[in-house]
Formats: structure tokens, sequence, C-alpha cells
């Protein structure tokens, strides 16, 4: 299924709305028309990283400089970047606002995104990150902004979890 | 020469810069020097301190940003000078001191031991315009006076001896040492 144009658009909307004009982001396929729309718009900075690790430094850095900033990522770069979650933004009490392409979950047809895409919701539990689902266009807006708020109010990770409902035609 | 020497010389010059280090025998080198607000030890995540850094350079163009780091938690993180290449942020300087150990967690080799794997070639195969390399405290210094006059991305690759300090602690948690550096830099922000 193509990835969704209008709902990339509502995504990248939502996360303007939210005033956030910092974005780091490791490219993958649902995110692809998000990013294209963050590198076009002068008044973002998007900054894409080799593995999504470092983005996990940069959002420090971005939170330390006073600038609020969102992480794009799939939720096999969220695996990937989990000792950087948990030993710098956990122990030092940094937030971070995730926004997780939560890819090989209901629907997928790869077989190399399903192991991933189960163990999402354990890990997250596991690391006690709050997490939603973004299913619904009409509400995606509002759900960035309150996962924004709660990271900095609580200095924590928190993540939201961009479907198949959300993100595919 | 020891890293605690090139530490020293450039101490005076940070008073003013935001300084990143990363964990044990360099942040501990740093501390003992005397703590600044400006000081932000990251005692864990090795390979991040790089990405902090840069995080601090894209976001606050007006700050000098310094990082300490190490060849043990560059190699957890290569990818990173790759990352750093792209942006060239003008404002940041990237410190390597290659005691080719990983000394802080029990002196292993590490991957750059034997010299076989050189950290400074990787910076410019990385894309870095501007990468010394250094081995005594007085070329150390001018390297990095010669950044901060260059103004733009810089790398320095230390040889340093694989000796750390003698004692380890701080009188500082961990969050608040990011409590207190975020506020230091909202403070200069509205000055």
């Amino acid at each position: 299924m193509p990835v969704s144009y209008e709902n990339s658009k509502i995504v990248f909307e939502g996360i303007k709305d939210a005033g956030i004009r910092s974005v780091s982001a490791l490219p993958e396929t649902w995110l692809g028309l998000l990013l294209q729309r963050a590198e076009d718009d002068p008044n973002v900075e998007l900054i894409q990283v080799a593995k999504e690790e470092e983005a996990i430094g940069i959002a420090a850095g971005a939170y330390f400089a006073g600038d609020p900033h969102v992480l794009l990522m799939q939720n096999h770069g969220f695996l990937a970047a989990i000792n950087g979650v948990v030993s710098l933004a956990q122990l030092y009490g940094i937030p971070l606002c995730m926004l997780i392409a939560l890819r090989g979950h209901w629907g997928e047809p790869y077989p190399w995104h399903t192991r991933g895409g189960i163990v999402t919701e354990e890990v997250l539990r596991a690391l006690s990150i709050p997490f939603e689902y973004a299913r619904d266009p009409d509400k995606v807006g509002k759900q960035i902004h309150e996962a924004y708020t709660f990271s900095q109010s609580s200095l924590s990770p928190v993540a939201l979890l961009l479907t198949r409902d959300l993100m595919e035609d | 020469m020891e890293r605690a020497q090139c530490i020293e010389v450039i101490y005076p010059e940070l008073e003013d810069k935001l300084v990143v280090t990363i964990m044990g025998a360099c942040a501990q080198e740093l501390y003992n020097l005397g703590h600044r607000e400006n000081f932000f030890y990251l005692q864990h995540a090795m390979g991040l301190a790089s990405s902090i850094g840069l995080g601090l350079a894209m976001h606050l163009p007006e700050e000098r940003v310094v990082v300490l780091d190490g060849d043990g938690s560059v190699l957890m993180n290569l990818g990173t000078l790759t990352t750093l290449a792209r942006y060239r942020p003008k404002n940041l300087i990237h410190i390597i001191f290659d005691n080719r150990s990983l000394l802080s967690t029990g002196g292993f080799d590490s991957q750059t031991t034997a010299g076989i794997t050189d950290l400074a070639q990787i910076a410019m195969g990385a894309g870095v315009e501007h990468v010394a390399m250094v081995e005594t405290p007085l070329q150390f210094g001018e390297a990095v006076l010669e950044a901060f006059e260059r103004n733009d991305l810089s790398v320095i690759v230390a040889e340093v001896l694989a000796v750390g300090p003698d004692d380890y602690g701080m009188d500082l948690e961990l969050p608040e040492n990011a409590f207190r550096f975020k506020r230091y830099i909202r403070e200069r922000r509205q000055a």
C-alpha cells in the first residue's frame, strides 16, 4: 500500500503546530513524505543521522539549548537506540518526544519487519516509556502536542506509535 | 603526554564554552580542575558525547562547543563523524583523546591499540576537512587555539598515555548536572 500523502502532511503540520521546529530522523518508507516536507520547509531544521542512537544525543543537545525537538524513527531504529534512551535520557532526566513508525504489526506483509513489530510494545513497557497509538488523522495532531507536553513535564522519553492505519492509504 | 595535561592546558579557554565530556577518567580529570556550570559529563551512553555536542552546536550557533571524547567512545559511534561532517557546525571542536585503551572499563586493548586503526584518517574519510593529530601538550594547545580561530568544524586527535586519576568521585548527581547545565545555557540566552 502507498504511504499516505495526506496523513504525512497532517503529521508534519501537527509537529509544527506543537511548536516544534527541530527534527532528527533516520529516513524510512513510512516517514519519507514527512521528511521531504521537513526538508523543504525553511523554518524547520532536519538533522538526518546515520544511526538512531545518535539522535538521542542530538535531542539532548536541543533540549539543553531550549529548542523543542522531535525524533522520527522506525521501531527497529528505536530498538537500536535503547542504550542512549536509557543511559542518557532516562538517567539524566532528559525528555524525548519520539514518533515511531510501527512496522511489523497488523497487516504487515514483509517478514523482516515482524519480529521488531511484535516486541516493540513490550520493550516500551519494560523501559517504562509511556506510549500511545496514532491511528486517526483527526486526532494525531493533538496526540503529538500531548506527547511533547508530557515528555517535558515528566522529563522522560515518550513514544507516539505511527500505525499502518495512519501511514498507509 | 597525558590527557590530564592536555585538559589543563586548555582549561582556561573552556571558561565560556559549552563542554561535553565522556565518562570516566576524562570527566574526572576535567572535574578535578574545578567544575563549572558549563560542563556536562556524560557518565554513560558511550559514543553520544559528540552527538550531544552536535545538537548543542546546531541549536546554539552563538555558542562555542567543545567535546572531549575518547577512542573507545568514538569507536562505538563512528557514524557520528559522518553526521558531524554532513552538518559541519562552525562552532564545534571535537577532541578525541586516543589512549589506545579502554582504560575506564578495565584497560583492555581498543581497536586503535596496535596502531592499525587511525581515527584521524577515519575523520578525514568521513569528510571532516580540518583534522589535526597531536602528540605534545604544546601541539595540543596550539591545535585547539587554531580551531577556535578557524571557526569551522575541527577534529583533533591527541595521542595520550593510558593513565587516569587515582580516585574517582564527584559531588554532583547526574540529573543535577543536566539541570544546571541547561539552566546555565538558558541564562546565557536570556542575557
